[in-house]
């Protein structure tokens, strides 16, 4: 069953999070970040991307890199979300670090993913009504 | 002006209803459409193009990879239908994501005719999303020429 609203496009009530979030989205797939990144502005946040978890582990080398979370893929060539994390983690970055995994992945898998230092595993696709709720109480936490 | 316009956005209506009813679509193109606003009126265009620019490349190479039957990468095309299959859901081509699901099972068991089907399947799949969503669109654009706005379909 579908209902309708006509007129002026319907401005869906913004939920946003508690705190304005400087997001870090790590994936090497352009569609994703790009879904990912209006995700993050739908929810009152501000992004930036990275290709790979190298770019990543890159971005915080200088040590003036400060984002409030970091969505991090899996897979991905040059160095993936695993390493990523752990080496972030080597480096006491403190953000809080989601991982986003396939559906595919098993839980062997996805526990691996986790002890590399995540606050959380998601599975895609995001969206808002998935990931605002972690969000909100994660940084509850 | 006001009866063409309210014609156009049933019309709209009831082919966005259809596309989900025949499984093309799932929730997450709902999604998709939520995060579109003023501010970019184009996102889920400019999101489903990438995703048929991502179809066109990954087949082609898939196709590459399955050519010759005495030397198939399983591995390559395995890696292709991982990203499709990701994409698929991403965007919620809910029959392109289906194809990828029994596509992964060919490659899993590396047989090559089963995954030669699959592809011919998932390009049709596509092609086919590809050409009603842009009868979606077009019809968003006559829409708004007539003065309209888009509605918003909620789907349950």
């Amino acid at each position: 069953m579908a209902t309708t609203s006509t007129g002026a496009i319907e401005k869906t009530k913004s939920v946003e999070v508690k705190k304005k979030l400087n997001v870090l989205i790590v994936d090497d797939d352009t569609l994703t970040r790009k879904l990912h990144e209006s995700i993050i502005k739908a929810i009152g946040g501000i992004s930036q991307t990275a290709k790979n978890g190298e770019e990543a582990v890159n971005i915080h080398q200088n040590g003036n890199a400060s984002f409030d979370l970091i969505l991090m893929d899996k897979e991905m060539p040059e160095m993936d979300g695993l390493s990523a994390t752990k080496k972030l983690r080597e480096m006491k970055v403190t953000s809080m670090i989601i991982g986003v995994t396939s559906l595919a992945d098993n839980e062997v898998e996805r526990k691996a993913f986790m002890e590399a230092g995540l606050n959380h595993c998601l599975a895609k696709p995001l969206n808002k009504d998935k990931i605002l709720p972690l969000i909100n109480s994660l940084m509850d936490a | 002006m006001n009866t063409v316009v309210a014609q156009l956005q049933r019309q709209f209506q009831d082919y966005l209803v259809s596309l989900y009813q025949q499984g093309f679509l799932d929730n997450q193109f709902t999604e998709l459409r939520k995060l579109q606003d003023e501010g970019t009126p184009d996102f889920v265009a400019e999101v489903v193009s990438l995703f048929f620019d991502d179809c066109s490349k990954l087949i082609n190479t898939m196709s590459r990879s399955l050519e010759r039957p005495e030397n198939v990468d399983f591995k390559q095309v395995d890696s292709g239908v991982h990203q499709l299959k990701g994409s698929s859901s991403s965007v919620g081509a809910r029959r392109v994501k289906n194809v990828c699901i029994s596509f992964k099972e060919c490659c899993d068991v590396q047989n090559r005719e089963g995954c030669l089907r699959c592809l011919q399947q998932v390009d049709y799949e596509y092609k086919m999303l590809k050409t009603k969503l842009q009868d979606l669109f077009n019809l968003e654009q006559r829409i708004l020429q007539a003065g309209g706005m888009i509605p918003q379909v909620n789907i349950s």
